[in-house]
């Protein structure tokens, strides 16, 4: 029988509708269930998303890219494949991409978080005969807590640091990280100053309808005049750069789902971790498997030795599907955070950007 | 509990020793004396007696989660720490436990040694079900013995003499030996008076820098006093008030091991306190450190073994003498009188660790190079006019060995040999200390006789963390000394290094897994130019 989707060197193929879903090479026509560049990359001659993530993806893909765009939930169609978007959770204009066609349903579900997030819309099931599922984080070790608790750690952090006289300084991928960071952190704690590929992103996400609290452009900072309480968010790809020497005095803290293992935060030497995931953590993939009605589960990336040996035991037709998808990169988000791979995209935006840690 | 896990977690967020210091001090300030003296316990790397198999909290924690035992083990191999693994999985929902340290250690850990399995695995989850996440942690590193935060009992004291105001050799010497997590003993600990030194109680050793440069940089030989390094055990020799002890550096009393040097320790003046080497010896010279392995970890000494191993005590530093601290006068007095002492009647097992005498440094370096001869590790080189440090004080006392290539290790991977050596775990991987995880540095095949072969083989089997094919990860718990004869950097090697022709040189017994080597330390050994900041090796003084 003849698969409604397929894995070939290019990405994860449709032949009933000709087109890629998250091709990793340059494709005619490219499908994409989110702007982080692992997911959607350069070169293709159009790319279909979400109305919600088209201002993103046209930063990040260039403003010749030829963009178009559905309503979550609109079905469109390609070939003989009806194609339609679905909220995935994980950063603005995420989504699920459900293929039907001949009877049979897929559902791909890019990277996604059943947690609610206010800067996009929230993840839903979506029933499928198979799932293809990111489980970057696909261990039981990994089981977030409520985000409310995370970010009272967080203000409570940035308290401290203010009356130590310290600049906070928190690290989280530029594009949907950083946005959650700041609609979630009290406002009223210090004024917040944005790492120039981030500051560009917020703009995108205000224009969207999310509401994030005031930011300035990071290479205003003025050391002399600046007030105690200062927050900085920056992509981690800033750590240890000499953009930092700016704000004096800083205490350094990760916002990521690695966070959660002792080794992982120790070995990025920032004073605090803070486990904060836009991924599906276990318990949600536990939920989101079985709310799909799947009876056929692919996992792309992460660990899906685990994820697959377990669901199958569970009864369900479980497997790995090698794609070069990356989730969130543990060991060197230098390289692998989104904005290390775009920054000519970004270069309006990112002027004062440390150029040699970007790209290494 | 809460109180001691906010610790925990300041000192675990930062790696800075000042904001260690000050979380410790903030600890004491606030700390009742019954936890402040079970914190001190195990933050100075302190154990508790194992009071259950680590595999009851595995089947505790796979029961209260359903997973399957394999989920488990992927799980651990994610995390690499088992009580960790175990908090990171428990499904109950987190509370916070108010309950005083001392209270969880003292009624609860020590009772689960009482009770049968179903209990003890009841009582385990009881209190899981008490504590939130990183509580949950903490109990779990406390119930199976491993408690490593990067802070040494240095820093500990440190931090307890800041907040008292106390002299830190003071504190340090009231750390030493053996004592009770009690109230009282953190109030002695911390009292004005530092008259009342137990007469058991060894002074904490000093320690030496291994020499990086060349000894020329030291100045001239005249002032430094020359001796051989022994391969021993460091130990001091302490004859107080009629009574006798035998200190190894561990803190170990260790004078059940070598009985025979008990008569020479009563020979001793009273008030003295001796700082030497303990060595196997033998018509004057030294016996291989093999010989000297087979007399460690013995409660009891047979005849045989006396004859063909004896003992000798190598004494090279007089810390007291007549009841006074001699430790602040300069080492050529100290010597002086050192040799005065050993002079003044006929010890058997005692005698005084030769001087290495050279005119000059290349003089020097030639004796050097009959070390190995000697069975020493190389020389040592002290200050003549430098008092007697606390810990590793800097342009005191240096260690100038002679093969720069060896590096304790820790076992981490084993694979079966082939032909005589089939079925057998004979191809190892070793790994030295990088941001507290060990990192795979080498891979030695020989050097270990037929019966420690077979020893480790059965370490391997029974300790066996994960397999991957024909390979085997181990408990990080076995520590070898490595020798090699060329080191480079190397793209290919997670360590960033590769050595040319490792082997093993000898199996440390003597030595835990937090005593190897840092790959910084591996990679001073570079040549120069490429090498890394140097960072001082935790391993041995003599």
């Amino acid at each position: 029988m003849s698969e409604l989707l397929k894995v070939n060197d290019c990405g994860i193929y449709c032949a009933a509708g000709d087109f890629y879903i998250d091709p990793w090479r340059p494709v005619p026509r490219a499908v994409v269930t989110h702007a982080h560049s692992d997911h959607a990359r350069w070169g293709c001659q159009s790319y279909l998303t979400t109305e919600e993530g088209r201002g993103v993806l046209a930063r990040r893909m260039g403003s010749d890219a030829v963009i178009e765009t559905v309503r979550y939930g609109q079905t469109v169609t390609i070939g003989s494949a009806t194609v339609s978007l679905h909220p995935a959770g994980h950063i603005l204009g995420s989504a699920q991409v459900r293929v039907e066609s001949g009877g049979d349903v897929w559902v791909v579900s890019g990277d996604y978080k059943i947690e609610p997030d206010p800067t996009c819309t929230p993840w839903e099931p979506v029933p499928c005969r198979t799932l293809v599922s990111e489980c970057t984080f696909g261990l039981p070790i990994y089981r977030w807590s409520d985000s409310r608790a995370v970010f009272a750690e967080i203000d409570a952090w940035r308290r401290r640091n203010r009356d130590a006289g310290r600049v906070s300084v928190l690290f989280g991928y530029s594009l949907g990280k950083a946005q959650r960071l700041l609609a979630g952190v009290d406002p009223s704690i210090g004024a917040i100053y944005c790492h120039g590929s981030v500051q560009g992103l917020n703009a995108d996400y205000r224009a969207a309808g999310i509401p994030l609290p005031p930011t300035e452009y990071a290479g205003t900072y003025d050391k002399k005049k600046a007030e105690a309480g200062a927050l900085v968010v920056a992509p981690p790809s800033a750590l240890g750069s000499s953009w930092m020497r700016r704000f004096g005095d800083v205490s350094t803290a990760f916002a990521s789902g690695w966070m959660a293992v002792r080794g992982t935060r120790r070995r990025r030497n920032v004073d605090k971790g803070f486990v904060l995931s836009d991924h599906v953590d276990w318990p949600g993939l536990e939920v989101a498997v079985k709310e799909s009605g799947a009876e056929r589960v692919l996992f792309t990336h992460g660990s899906t030795y685990a994820a697959s040996r377990f669901f199958t035991e569970k009864g369900l037709d479980a497997g790995a599907l090698k794609t070069e998808y990356q989730g969130e990169a543990e060991e060197s988000e230098g390289a692998l955070d989104a904005d290390a791979q775009a920054p000519d995209a970004e270069s309006e935006a990112n002027a004062d950007a440390p150029s040699s840690s970007q790209e290494s | 509990m809460e109180r001691f896990s906010r610790l925990y977690r300041d000192l675990d967020s930062t790696t800075k020793t000042n904001a260690k210091v000050d979380a410790l001090k903030a600890y004491f300030a606030e700390a009742p004396p019954e936890d402040a003296a079970w914190a001190i316990y195990f933050l100075s790397g302190r154990k508790i007696k194992r009071v259950l198999p680590t595999r009851d909290l595995v089947d505790r924690c796979l029961r209260a989660t359903d997973l399957p035992y394999w989920l488990f083990e992927e799980s651990y191999a994610a995390v690499g720490d088992l009580a960790e693994t175990i908090a990171l999985l428990l499904p109950f929902e987190e509370r916070t436990s108010d309950r005083p340290l001392h209270e969880w250690v003292e009624d609860e850990i020590s009772v689960l040694r009482h009770l049968d399995e179903a209990a003890r695995g009841e009582a385990i989850e009881r209190a899981w079900r008490a504590m939130d996440r990183s509580q949950r942690f903490v109990w779990n590193k406390l119930l199976t013995g491993e408690f490593r935060v990067g802070v040494s009992q240095r820093l500990v004291t440190r931090a307890l003499a800041e907040s008292a105001g106390l002299d830190i050799a003071d504190v340090a010497h009231r750390m030493m030996g053996p004592w009770e997590p009690t109230p009282s003993f953190y109030k002695r600990l911390l009292s004005e008076d530092s008259g009342d030194v137990e007469i058991s109680r060894p002074y904490p050793f000093c320690l030496a820098h291994p020499l990086q440069e060349e000894p020329e940089t030291l100045g001239g030989v005249k002032d430094w006093l020359a001796e051989w390094k022994w391969d021993g055990i460091r130990a001091q020799a302490i004859h107080r008030r009629g009574e006798i002890f035998l200190w190894s550096r561990g803190e170990e009393p260790v004078l059940e091991q070598f009985p025979e040097l008990a008569a020479d320790l009563q020979r001793l003046p009273i008030g003295t306190v001796l700082d030497g080497e303990a060595l196997a010896w033998k018509d004057d010279a030294a016996l291989p450190f093999g010989t000297l392995q087979r007399r460690l970890g013995r409660k009891s000494v047979g005849k045989k073994l006396l004859a063909e191993a004896p003992m000798a005590f190598l004494a090279f530093d007089l810390l007291e003498y007549d009841g006074e601290d001699w430790r602040q006068r300069p080492l050529r007095e100290r010597r002086a009188k050192l040799e005065e002492l050993l002079a003044a009647q006929t010890f058997e097992r005692f005698r005084l660790s030769p001087v290495a005498v050279g005119e000059s440094w290349d003089a020097l370096a030639e004796l050097r190079r009959e070390s190995r001869e000697r069975r020493t590790e190389g020389l040592m080189l002290k200050r003549l006019d430098g008092p007697y440090g606390v810990g590793r004080t800097t342009g005191l006392w240096w260690k100038w060995k002679i093969d720069p290539y060896t590096i304790d290790a820790v076992l981490l991977y084993g694979q079966k040999g082939h032909g005589r050596r089939a079925n057998l775990f004979t191809d190892y991987t070793f790994g030295v200390w990088e941001n507290h995880q060990l990192v795979p540095f080498a891979k030695a095949y020989s050097g270990l006789t037929d019966a420690e072969i077979r020893e480790v083989d059965k370490f391997i089997r029974q300790n066996t963390l994960e397999k991957f094919g024909p390979v085997r990860s181990v408990k990080p718990e076995l520590v070898f000394e490595l020798g090699f004869e060329n080191i480079q950097r190397s793209t290919r090697h997670k360590s960033g290094i590769a050595v040319r022709f490792p082997r093993i040189l000898r199996w440390r017994k003597d030595k835990s897994p937090d005593q190897a080597d840092f790959l910084d330390t591996v990679k001073s050994m570079l040549p120069e130019g490429t090498g890394a900041s140097q960072a001082e090796a935790p391993g041995d003084e003599g």
